[in-house]
């Protein structure tokens, strides 16, 4: 027995040690092999090798692909190519810098901004080959420097396209820029394991569609074998993949209508979002004010970069998607929509308006000293009636207010492709729990709910929102996702890719409720707050005008508009749809520190709809009058 | 306490009791000609060669650890180490950091490590565990016992994605299994249906993924991307010759050709340096290292012990002959690093483990009671 086990074991041991000799002789002959390999490369083909090492005989040039342009919906270019001379410096290779671009400073012209900018450059670009000192070189000056291109080694002129946006400002928070890739962009596109198809390529969209598009305009980088002397020039080309053109985009935006809306801004502060109900398509996207994307394309030089940045008038900051602010007296028809859904209220419903609205012992009043008298449901729209909505609010309750406006998508991040939206705040005792931090703040207040009725109070959504919104609306429930790229044309195999409409959710609206505050919505442009505004259209139009306050006033306090800074303004606000019946268009418009809704921002409205319903340019493309008189009408 | 006890001798006694003289020397012949690459691949600035240093000592220091514990208590680790590895696997393709594209770092508290790592032990442990346990009555129930208990971690590491360590996974179970006595018929029918199964599987991989293997197979189908590292390593391995350009004169390196020239292609700048006499001599210091594993294996006390040792010994093998693969162009590029020589912390004190266990191995050949 013992011996068998013995034996067992013996033998076991014997497997196992044959098995050793086998691994040992596989491991000799995988390392004889990888020998073998090595004789091969670096006895036999060393000659080979050798000459490709030592002579760097060939470098492999990567060919930037041409980036797609950008188009409006009627095909009017946005953003496009040019080709022009830069001169530029190879840092690795320039013993003095300073000394050198002085030198180059006599034989063509450097000013101070191009230093400055190059010294920018410099400092943030890492690894970069060669950077610009000068870029759109004349015929003349690219003569000259090549006669005396001996005296400067490291220095090359360079054939390369740029960017260009013919419309300057204009749309520039859509179309966006593009800029030098840095150190963060580069760190992004590893993470897309997209490194490889941009080498070659110093440019990237940072902003508008240039960013959100960036893969589809970019294109795939081509590359060619070259056979280069010691000095690092190109002798001849070896073999070569074209690069292939990045895609077409073209926008649903139509510039025209873009135009009239930007004019009718004038030079004032705010935003402007058309959206066309039936498919989210985005007709004018205005934020204002825009800057020169042209600035960007080789490089925003210091000065300009800081007078963007540090204008109080915040240039940059894209307003359609990123600003937030509170709705106003344009929440209201989405206040009677709860009311009526919910059934809180009927159409019949009505109340005798003193003036204010008392709730714990607090008043809260109504815009309109006084009050309106006798409102119902329809009048509390049209003449905008403050402490209607009070008691709206108070009937509905916070919860039931926040989640009837979120199916709206009010405090939701509209999904339009853009970079850098914001969400906003769909007020609500959550909210509240989540945004502050002691409990005494936390806690929700039922005297908070009635000032979220009239759209003030934590209420705070960003234009897009509201426009989808009233797109919403519009469009008797349903809500497709804005966007402003309509298609994409591959230049290569000429397929074009549709953004088709994209319905995000159909919100189930009594049909009579949605026609009874379209009615109201009519009523406001035909004998309320927009009346003045669209005298003489000659089309239905839905509106709703909004103020918006931008510091909360003490109670009993009066807003004086002469008294405030022109900053702490009211922000002007107008909603609307055309034509009732069937609606092309839905829009809103913001104009900041504009004072009373009808005033400043209706007109606009008023313009844009003018154009894009009628093709009627207004008299002064650049001068809209704004009206100065002031408005005896509620707001 | 006896005043004898701290004798400088006893000390020394201690402090070498179970290092294996052989095994220790050839670790610290190819750390030193590690270091000597690193510097030329640091361009003669000594800041990685003294970062690289401390690992070597944090490794030295795992590996006279490691060789102090007897194969019979490390035994007991095996089954804790394999689970904790498994539920940390599971952690990281769950809420792992993704780094690169690749899911495999795991935060814990003020550091990250990536759990892969200690499969690479863990796993061989594991099945050298499960086999020793059933050694009286193998059958080919516990193969496939034992297989499953390798596809399992194997496939985690796959999906990070990390090619190369889930390659190193599966090759150091696998030997385990080999060793254990797995049939040659089960084998060749086993490797047979492999390579049949590799169709269906291309028709349901995407196109970036078949490209990316494309690429593995001919590196100038993309000689900007993936190809370009190999493309560069095999002109500085070719350009190298017989004799080399000599120490700190490869142009290649120098010239940053090569990309990650200190940790997964520090070879080429080797090879560049040091030509195929340098590279002869490589091979043969792995080859004695490998010689002196298997020579363990075949004299260790237990199954266990064998197999751990012995499979332990391929792994060493297998990370040189893929990373000189790679690097020379005849197999494809996965993130595996040169023993010993690469650049890095945590693949040194692995291979530094290992090696202490093999002396551990070493040291209780004699112990025949199990």
């Amino acid at each position: 027995m013992r011996l068998a086990e013995l034996k067992d074991h013996q033998r076991e041991l014997y497997l196992f040690q044959l098995r050793v000799g086998v691994a040992g002789v596989a491991v000799l002959v995988a390392f004889a092999l990888l020998c073998a390999r090595f004789f091969q490369l670096q006895v036999v083909q060393h000659d080979t090798y050798a000459a490709k090492a030592e002579d760097n005989r060939i470098s492999i040039v990567p060919i930037a692909p041409n980036r797609g342009l950008i188009l409006d919906r009627n095909g009017v270019v946005l953003a496009r190519n040019y080709s022009a001379y830069t001169l530029e410096i190879f840092p690795d290779r320039v013993k003095d810098l300073e000394r050198t671009i002085q030198e180059l400073g006599e034989v063509v012209e450097v000013q101070a901004k191009d230093r400055a900018r190059f010294r920018k450059l410099y400092a943030e670009t890492r690894n970069a080959e060669s950077l610009p000192i000068r870029t759109r070189l004349s015929d003349e000056e690219v003569a000259r420097f090549a006669a005396n291109r001996y005296r400067f080694p490291g220095v090359e002129i360079k054939a390369r396209l740029f960017r260009q946006y013919p419309h300057g400002e204009l749309a520039s928070h859509v179309i966006g820029y593009i800029g030098r890739i840095n150190q963060k962009d580069q760190e992004r596109l590893a993470e897309l394991e997209v490194e490889a198809n941009y080498r070659g390529t110093d440019f990237i969209g940072k902003a508008g569609v240039e960013a959100s598009y960036q893969q589809e305009l970019h294109g795939t980088t081509g590359f060619e074998q070259v056979e280069i002397d010691a000095a690092g020039r190109g002798i001849r080309t070896l073999a070569r993949t074209p690069a292939q053109a990045g895609s077409n985009v073209t926008l649903t935006l139509d510039i025209k209508l873009q135009e009239v809306a930007e004019a009718a801004f004038g030079d004032r502060r705010g935003a402007l979002v058309a959206i066309e109900p039936s498919t989210g398509g985005v007709l004018a996207f205005v934020s204002k004010p825009g800057f020169d994307p042209n600035l960007f394309v080789d490089g925003i030089d210091p000065q300009s970069w800081a007078d963007l940045n540090n204008s109080p008038d915040r240039p940059l900051n894209n307003r359609a998607i990123a600003g937030v602010y509170p709705p106003g007296s344009t929440f209201k028809p989405f206040m009677a929509m709860a009311a009526l859904e919910l059934g809180k209220r009927t159409f019949k419903s009505a109340i005798h308006d003193p003036g204010y609205f008392e709730f714990g012992g607090r008043r809260f009043h109504d815009s309109k000293p006084g009050g309106n008298g006798f409102v119902d449901m329809y009048r509390s729209i049209v003449v905008s009636s403050d402490t209607f909505y009070y008691q709206v609010a108070n009937d509905l309750g916070i919860d039931a207010i926040a989640a009837f406006m979120a199916k709206f998508g009010f405090g939701a991040k509209s999904g339009i492709d853009l970079d850098g939206e914001a969400t906003g705040v769909l007020p609500s005792p959550e909210w509240k729990q989540r945004r502050f931090r002691r409990p005494e703040q936390q806690k929700w207040y039922a005297g908070e709910t009635i000032s979220i009725g009239i759209g003030q109070g934590y209420n705070a959504y960003t234009p897009i929102q509201i426009a989808l919104a009233v797109s919403t609306l519009a469009a008797d429930g349903d809500m497709y996702r804005p966007h402003l790229v309509s298609h994409i044309d591959n230049l290569r195999t000429g397929e074009r890719r549709r953004f088709e409409p994209e319905l995000v959710k159909h919100l189930e609206l009594n049909p009579e409720n949605l026609a009874f505050v379209k009615r109201a919505m009519q009523g406001v442009n035909t004998e309320g707050t927009g009346a003045r505004a669209f005298a003489g259209a000659e089309y239905t139009s839905a509106g709703k005008t909004g103020t918006a306050q931008v510091v909360g006033l003490k109670q009993g306090e009066k807003y004086d508009e002469k008294k405030v800074s022109e900053r702490h303004r009211d922000h002007s606000l107008f909603i609307a749809f055309a034509p009732v019946e069937s609606p092309k268009i839905a829009l809103m418009a913001i104009v900041e520190n504009g004072g009373f809704g009808a005033r400043a921002a209706a007109p606009i409205v008023r313009t844009v709809l003018d154009y894009y319903l009628l093709g009627k340019l207004p008299e002064s493309m650049l001068k809209p009058e704004p009206d100065e008189e002031d408005d005896s009408q509620g707001d | 306490m006896e005043l004898a006890a701290l004798s400088p001798r006893r000390i020394a006694r201690r402090l070498t009791a179970g290092v294996d003289g052989p095994l220790l020397a050839l670790s610290l012949a190819l750390a030193a000609v590690g270091l000597a690459t690193l510097f030329s691949a640091s361009y003669e600035s000594p800041g990685r060669v003294t970062a690289q240093l401390a690992n070597l000592a944090v490794a030295l220091a795992a590996m006279w650890l490691v060789a102090q514990i007897p194969p019979q208590t490390l035994m007991r680790f095996a089954v804790p180490a394999y689970l904790v590895g498994l539920v940390l696997l599971v952690a990281v393709a769950l809420a792992g950091e993704v780094v690169n594209g690749a899911r495999r770092w795991l935060h814990v508290g003020v550091t990250r490590f990536q759990p892969s790592e200690m499969m690479k032990l863990a796993l061989p442990m594991m099945l050298a565990w499960y086999f020793h346990k059933h050694e009286a009555t193998l059958r080919m129930r516990d193969f496939a016992v034992a297989a499953l208990l390798l596809v399992l971690p194997v496939l985690l590491i796959a999906r990070q994605p990390d090619l190369g360590t889930a390659v190193l996974v599966a090759a150091a179970g696998f030997y385990v299994i080999f060793f254990a006595g797995i049939g040659w018929r089960v084998l060749v029918t086993l490797g047979a249906l492999g390579v049949a199964s590799l169709f269906p599987l291309w028709g349901m991989l995407h196109d970036y993924q078949r490209k990316r293997i494309l690429t593995l197979i001919d590196p100038s189908q993309d000689p900007l991307g993936a190809g370009y590292h190999t493309i560069q390593s095999t002109i500085a391995v070719g350009s190298g010759g017989l004799t080399g350009k000599g120490w700190l004169h490869g142009t290649q390196t120098h010239l940053e050709f090569i990309p990650e020239r200190h940790t997964d292609f520090i070879f080429a700048v080797y090879s560049e340096e040091f030509g195929l006499i340098g590279n002869a001599i490589l091979v043969t210091l792995y080859t004695l290292l490998v010689a002196r594993g298997l020579m363990i294996a075949a004299n260790a006390a237990t199954f266990y012990a064998r197999l751990l040792s012995a499979a332990v010994t391929l792994m060493f093998f297998t990370y040189a002959f893929v990373n000189m693969g790679m690097v020379s162009g005849i197999l494809p590029v996965v993130g595996v690093p040169l023993p010993f020589v690469s650049y890095g912390g945590t693949s040194f004190v692995t291979l530094g483990m290992a090696c202490g266990m093999l002396m551990s191995v070493h040291r209780n050949r004699k112990l025949v009671h199990t």
